[in-house]
């Protein structure tokens, strides 16, 4: 195998007995865009800063561009950083920000004049150059500190949770430029993000991260519809995917599965599960996300298992564009997705339609994906 | 807005504690610009039936002061020499002291820090001797230098502790993003934290400035005839005056001898409170 661009190798972190990042081996390819995404304390801020040479490597490899960097200081790693709180020199002005980094790298005068018109042209942020950080909004501050990373023509870029000090709008205004910036430059970035939405629209690759390990490794594609176990299952996709326990059974031949509902049971075809035909009867843990759970007329005809059936409603909540539809399976609240005009009333029976052919099965005990 | 008798009654006490503050400066400057036989003759709290500048130019000038008839000129500069390089020198590394202490972190930060600290509780009187051996040692003894050190040594710990505190709160993102951007250890110090480090800086130079100008057990202990600072002078201004004593002479001094203090809290003092303060509430 060719060296990737940005490898991570057998990288751990400890602090003294307390491990926070277990072995990991990332390996970036130039021009893609990783996200690292988890719930706090899953090590991914770690693994960013280790990169970044902020923190020690306890142990394991890093290299960049054929490089290992282990020891080699932050600035000369020929990285860029964008931090969460933008980070800028509060005493100096845009122009001042932008041009510092140059300037500690003894790029000429006339250069760096050249370097910060372009960048500010770029960003649109040409008129803020002689104010204040402290004059700037939210959007304008997260532009310069993009702008003062852009100076670099870094090998890698790194964004440490870039948007979440941001509104809600403004977040994913923010979102598309990161993207459109990507597209247009086509750096190797490394992204930081507990949002799971900024996850899946940025990146080229996910890397799901809880307790210090990588969960699974892949593209958003993969990660959302082939989740490697139910953290990642129930991490990703909003609302999360549904995690409920089933029986396998035997259904006209092949596998199916025995769901409790509020009224009894009911039993569903399960393609995926062919190969766990001799474990007929074994109790296992159904994932179905929450638009393969919905009304008829909106479920994907192209599939090539649809399902009907009569299940009461618990809860119906409008969000504008789609309904989010509460009804227990399993013993579990489980939603679906169904249009906004759906017909569905909270105590009532309705029509639902499960895609079984993208339900998938985890083991309860190893929360591991068994089909 | 009407004025409701309670609140005239707390503007009359407001009022009376003025005044009450204020007495002593009016006796002082009052009795500071009549001539002596006015004061003698009783009415220290009247206005100068004779207005005069003689008393100021006698302390500035021609006083007996000790030995010689210097006034408190020679005197004045000797504190100016002391006390500029000593809060200077106290401030700065109490802020490099901070920078590594919350920026560098390495083990047993904070038993240092605390052991700093206690040196803002020892008293004066316990390290005279020692200092005496060690200025000795350095052969700065009966110096302006050998002063500058004393209180460069006492101020360390409380410029620390007052630059420590801010820093701790001053975000390590910045400090971070300047060691990608490629500053080193003292570039980082100069180009992002002390041009940030405004208010905490004033409170310490309020706080440096103003105890080391007003010291007096050092500056007797530590200087010789021409080292002496000017709250020694004064003393000896006010001691050595033979026959009579001079009240309007000794006013003129010891306003003379407070006013570089005042003038630093009328200067910084809007600064003052409000670096006290930050830190303790963010933003």
């Amino acid at each position: 195998m060719t060296q990737a661009f940005l490898n991570i190798d057998k990288v751990t972190k400890s602090y003294g007995a307390v491990r926070v990042l277990n072995e990991t081996d990332i390996a970036v390819q130039q021009g893609e865009f990783l996200v690292l995404v988890g719930p706090s304390g899953c090590g991914k801020s770690t693994l960013l800063n280790m990169i970044a040479g902020l923190e020690q490597i306890s142990s394991g490899e890093v290299s960049i561009n054929g490089r290992v960097v282990n020891d080699v200081p932050p600035a000369d790693r020929n990285i860029a950083m964008v931090f969460q709180s933008y980070a800028l020199y509060p005493n100096m002005t845009v122009r001042g920000n932008i041009s510092f980094s140059m300037e500690m790298h003894k790029v000429p005068k006339a250069e760096r004049d050249k370097k910060i018109a372009a960048v500010a042209e770029l960003l649109q942020i040409t008129h803020l150059l002689d104010r204040k950080p402290g004059q700037l909004s939210g959007g304008q501050r997260q532009r310069v500190a993009m702008g003062r990373a852009l100076t670099r023509d870094p090998d890698v870029f790194l964004f440490d949770e870039p948007l979440s000090n941001l509104d809600a709008k403004l977040r994913v205004d923010m979102r598309t430029e990161i993207k459109k910036l990507h597209q247009k430059l086509g750096t190797t970035i490394v992204y930081v993000t507990h949002d799971q939405v900024e996850a899946l629209t940025l990146s080229t690759r996910i890397a799901v991260m809880f307790g210090g390990d990588v969960q699974q490794l892949g593209t958003p594609d993969e990660v959302y519809n082939n989740p490697a176990n139910m953290f990642v299952a129930g991490f990703m996709g909003s609302p999360a995917m549904n995690l409920f326990p089933a029986e396998l059974i035997e259904l006209n031949g092949a596998v199916g599965v025995k769901v409790t509902t509020a009224g009894g049971y009911i039993t569903l075809p399960f393609p995926h599960g062919a190969d766990l035909h001799g474990q007929i009867g074994r109790e296992i843990v159904l994932g179905i996300r929450p638009e393969s759970m919905t009304d008829p007329e909106s479920a994907d005809h192209d599939s090539s298992c649809l399902e009907h059936v009569d299940l009461p409603v618990e809860l119906v909540e409008t969000t504008g564009a789609d309904s989010f539809v509460t009804i227990l399976l399993g013993g579990k609240e489980c939603i679906g997705r169904f249009r906004a005009k759906s017909a569905a009333t909270a105590g009532q029976l309705t029509h639902v339609t499960f895609d079984m052919s993208r339900a998938v099965a985890f083991d309860p005990k190893t929360e591991l994906r068994l089909a | 807005m009407t004025l409701r008798p309670a609140r005239i009654g707390l503007y009359a006490l407001l009022a009376l504690f003025c005044i009450y503050y204020l007495l002593p400066l009016y006796v002082m400057l009052v009795n500071s610009v009549k001539p002596l036989s006015e004061i003698n003759s009783g009415g220290m709290m009247n206005l100068p039936g004779e207005w005069t500048l003689a008393p100021w130019r006698n302390a500035w000038s021609e006083a007996q002061v000790g030995v010689a008839a210097t006034g408190l000129r020679p005197y004045f500069l000797n504190s100016f020499l002391m006390v500029i390089p000593a809060v200077a020198i106290a401030s700065v590394l109490g802020a490099l002291n901070g920078y590594v202490l919350t920026k560098w972190r390495f083990r047993g930060d904070t038993l240092l820090f605390g052991l700093m600290l206690f040196g803002c509780f020892i008293p004066f009187q316990i390290v005279l001797i020692p200092m005496a051996r060690s200025l000795g040692f350095l052969n700065i003894s009966g110096t302006v230098t050998g002063l500058v050190f004393v209180h460069v040594v006492y101020g360390i710990s409380f410029s620390t502790l007052y630059f420590r505190n801010y820093y701790a709160a001053f975000p390590t993102e910045l400090v971070r993003a300047a060691e990608i951007d490629g500053a080193g250890f003292f570039t980082i110090f100069w180009r992002i934290l002390l041009p940030n480090s405004g208010p905490i800086a004033v409170v310490c130079v309020i706080w440096l400035f103003t105890n080391i100008w007003n010291d007096f057990l050092f500056g007797a202990s530590f200087s010789d005839f021409d080292s002496q600072p000017m709250t020694v002078a004064l003393n000896n201004l006010v001691q050595s005056s033979t026959g009579e004593k001079e009240y309007n002479v000794h006013f003129a001094g010891a306003i003379m001898a407070a006013l570089p203090t005042l003038l630093v809290y009328i200067v910084a003092g809007r600064f003052f409170v409000r670096g006290l303060m930050s830190g303790s509430v963010k933003g």
